[in-house]
């Protein structure tokens, strides 16, 4: 036991070692700027300008520290590390002390990076379809050519995939099973045509209960019920802080682009479920009051509103954030930094396990087109929109498919005018400036004709 | 002072495109010559030999309008405008009734419907792949060995078209040879390259809807034998303009005269 306990105390003051290397390195990373800044050195920016966000500096640390936990941890036998996909319940780990880190994350970073080319072509050489997922490629590929912004992922004890996001995450984790050789827990959340079927919650209700056996088995402890009651109000109140913020964006001017809210989506996506997440929101929202308060906006002379469909495209952001402030449009709204924030509309305090498994299957993508439509047409009205840019997107066929029949929709029965470009969440090789910036220009150039002639 | 001019300027991936105008909208001078590696110089030249046709210098021009793919390499222009909005002004001054656009240039083709008023309703461009453009009708001609302009008039000479399934212009190339090799005429091939172009613009046009009346423009109209595949597609008959690939310049430069007019 006293073994252990030192193991215990090694292992902390390595975290609180890496930790503080993390908080200088990025502390110096500012000076720098700061001194760049202030000797006119920094690449002078043209275009529409953007203001950061403070609680962004916090994020960082809060990632880093968390990726150093995980770390540390893969050389912990007694702690255990699950991989888990974005919208899979983790709220079960947190409760079993299991580190939960996700790929989809661990893969935007390496879209962001752009580090995804490299990584999807490793896996391409091994054979994997250049048409799969570019997620899946990115961290297949980072896993075999060990390239990775972080230095890879730790070592998982078992996998949890929850199928709520696609189809493919089934595959991609038999694959990941296969590479590691861990046991694999398969959660089957059905897809939704209509209202959320009371059969569909308690297939996934009994899949739930499965795999806190499961959990229970691979840690070799009792899975503690009150734990568990405390990860999931922790992750509600996270959810709604989120949800509050995202709210936000439907003043005028918006305090915040939806650009911001990709990146702001870090830590609800990998920290759901604990008291940091809770912090950072509420930091966040604050922030954000004080912006609206003193009448900031996120993009100077906010002239359009739009809403943005399906997953960001991470090595644009900056491109397309400047590309619509040029023409003084804010986007305000997204389904994507809403499909960490969707809630069930069933809900009973009495059974905390069927109301998650109902909040599991409640996402955007796990839905047919009606209620999809349903779901624009509230977002229109309630963050006031001209427009809704929708990113078709070749790497994910859950969420781009039916996008035309969307916008016709959004067309004709709404007048809603709506801009698709063509291109992938990671993969550089589907996009091209050119194109893109055309087809924005042009559809810009067709709102303000639109809007002035409303005007006559 | 002498007469003012208003000036549309459309820099193509192929081809550079100049159209002056005068206060009344007419056009008085329009010239085409190829684009080549440097944007810059070919928007010059362009403009220049456009101004030589009516005796002007660059100091009659009062407004300019910078369109295409290398609009942001044109000098002195006042504004730029994408070939979206210039094709549809074009369009709607010279037919008023149009409802439709489609255009195919060099590098890409679009579809674009209008209201009454000659506003954007709805359009669609071809994705990053250049499949079904000039560029490959360019690439097609050249490995067939038939002159760029015989193109059309020879495939509409075709009994059928050959089947070519490929819609990429790489895989498309090898398919067509591997089709001479079996002894298909170079006609039917043609007439199969015509029908592969029609079918990946008819999946635009519908997207963007379409509706009588429908002007086709950009280089590739004047291809008569992709005009009368689009028409099959389509079903719809096709309006082509004299001079189909300075309709961007035309609207750049109407719409330069608005902004003088502002």
């Amino acid at each position: 036991m006293s073994n252990r306990m030192a193991k215990k105390v090694t292992n902390w003051t390595k975290e609180m070692a890496l930790y503080s290397l993390l908080r200088a390195t990025l502390a110096k990373r500012k000076l720098d700027q700061k001194i760049s800044k202030a000797l006119g050195s920094g690449k002078k920016s043209t275009g529409a300008k953007r203001i950061p966000i403070k609680t962004g500096d916090k994020m960082k640390l809060l990632m880093g520290r968390y990726y150093i936990r995980a770390k540390v941890a893969e050389k912990d036998p007694d702690q255990k590390i699950a991989w888990i996909t974005s919208g899979g319940p983790v709220e079960i780990l947190h409760a079993a002390g299991v580190i939960p880190i996700y790929p989809e994350n661990h893969a935007a970073m390496i879209g962001t990076m752009r580090m995804a080319d490299s990584c999807c072509a490793t896996a391409e050489d091994q054979g994997y379809s250049r048409d799969l997922c570019s997620y899946a490629r990115s961290d297949i590929g980072s896993i075999l050519s060990k390239k990775s912004p972080i230095g890879g992922s730790p070592r998982p004890d078992f996998l949890v995939c929850c199928n709520n996001i696609c189809g493919t995450v089934t595959k991609w984790y038999q694959e990941l099973q296969r590479m590691f050789d861990v046991p694999l827990i398969m959660i089957d959340a059905p897809y939704q045509y209509g209202e959320d079927r009371p059969e569909a919650i308690d297939y996934v209700k009994a899949q739930l209960q499965e795999m806190i056996d499961q959990v229970s088995q691979i840690t070799g402890r009792p899975f503690v019920w009150g734990k568990f009651e405390d990860t999931v109000r922790r992750s509600e109140q996270a959810l709604q802080l989120w949800r509050d913020v995202q709210d936000m964006l439907a003043h005028r001017p918006a305090p915040m682009n939806s650009f911001d809210t990709f990146i702001h989506l870090a830590p609800i996506v990998t920290l759901r479920g604990t008291q940091e997440c809770i912090g950072y929101y509420k930091m966040l929202q604050a922030e954000m009051e004080g912006r609206v308060r003193n009448g900031v906006a996120a993009v100077e002379g906010e002239k359009y509103r739009l809403g943005w469909d399906n997953l960001a495209i991470w090595y644009k952001i900056q491109f397309l954030a400047k590309k619509f402030g040029e023409h003084n449009a804010a986007l305000v709204v997204s389904t994507y930094a809403k499909s960490f924030s969707y809630q069930a509309p069933y809900r009973d305090e009495s059974d905390i396990l069927r109301s998650m498994a109902a909040n599991y299957i409640a996402g955007y993508i796990n839905h047919g087109l009606d209620y999809r439509e349903r779901e624009l047409l509230e977002m229109a009205e309630k963050f006031h929109l001209d427009g809704f840019v929708m990113h078709s997107n070749r790497s994910c066929r859950a969420y781009s498919f039916g996008q035309y029949e969307l916008a016709r929709r959004l067309e004709e029965k709404h007048g809603l005018p709506t801009i698709m470009i063509e291109a992938d969440q990671s993969d550089t090789r589907s996009w091209s400036d050119e194109q893109v910036g055309t087809r924005i220009d042009a559809f810009m150039e067709s709102l303000a004709a639109r809007k002035s002639n409303a005007i006559k | 002072m002498g007469v003012q001019y208003f000036a549309g300027v459309d820099v193509g991936s192929a081809t550079a495109k100049a159209v002056l105008v005068d206060a009344a909208g007419t056009i008085c001078a329009h010239v085409v010559v190829p684009s080549g590696g440097n944007l810059t110089l070919a928007a010059d030249r362009v403009l220049a030999a456009a101004l030589e046709r009516v005796g002007a210098v660059p100091g009659d021009i009062a407004a300019l309008v910078a369109t295409g793919y290398g609009r942001e390499s044109v000098a002195n222009r006042t504004k730029t405008v994408t070939e979206i909005t210039c094709h549809a002004k074009g369009a709607h001054v010279l037919y008023p009734d149009a409802r439709a656009v489609i255009d195919i240039g060099g590098q890409d083709s679009k579809a674009i419907s209008l209201d009454a008023a000659g506003m954007i309703r709805k359009f669609e461009m071809n994705d990053k792949c250049a499949a079904g453009t000039g560029r490959f009708l360019e690439v097609m001609a050249r490995t067939l060995e038939v002159p760029l302009d015989e193109v059309g008039p020879r495939a509409l000479t075709a009994d059928r078209p050959a089947k070519i399934s490929s819609t990429c212009t790489v895989f498309a190339e090898s398919e067509v040879i591997s089709l001479l090799a079996q002894g298909e005429t170079v006609e039917r091939i043609l007439a199969g390259l015509c029908l592969s172009i029609s079918q990946r613009v008819n999946s635009l046009a519908m997207r963007a809807g379409m509706a009588p009346r429908v002007i086709m423009t950009g280089g590739v109209a004047k291809n008569t034998g992709v005009v009368r595949a689009i028409e099959k597609a389509v079903g719809l008959p096709l309006t082509v303009p004299d001079q189909p690939q300075i309709m961007g310049a035309l609207g750049a430069a109407l719409l330069a005269r608005n902004e003088a007019v502002k």
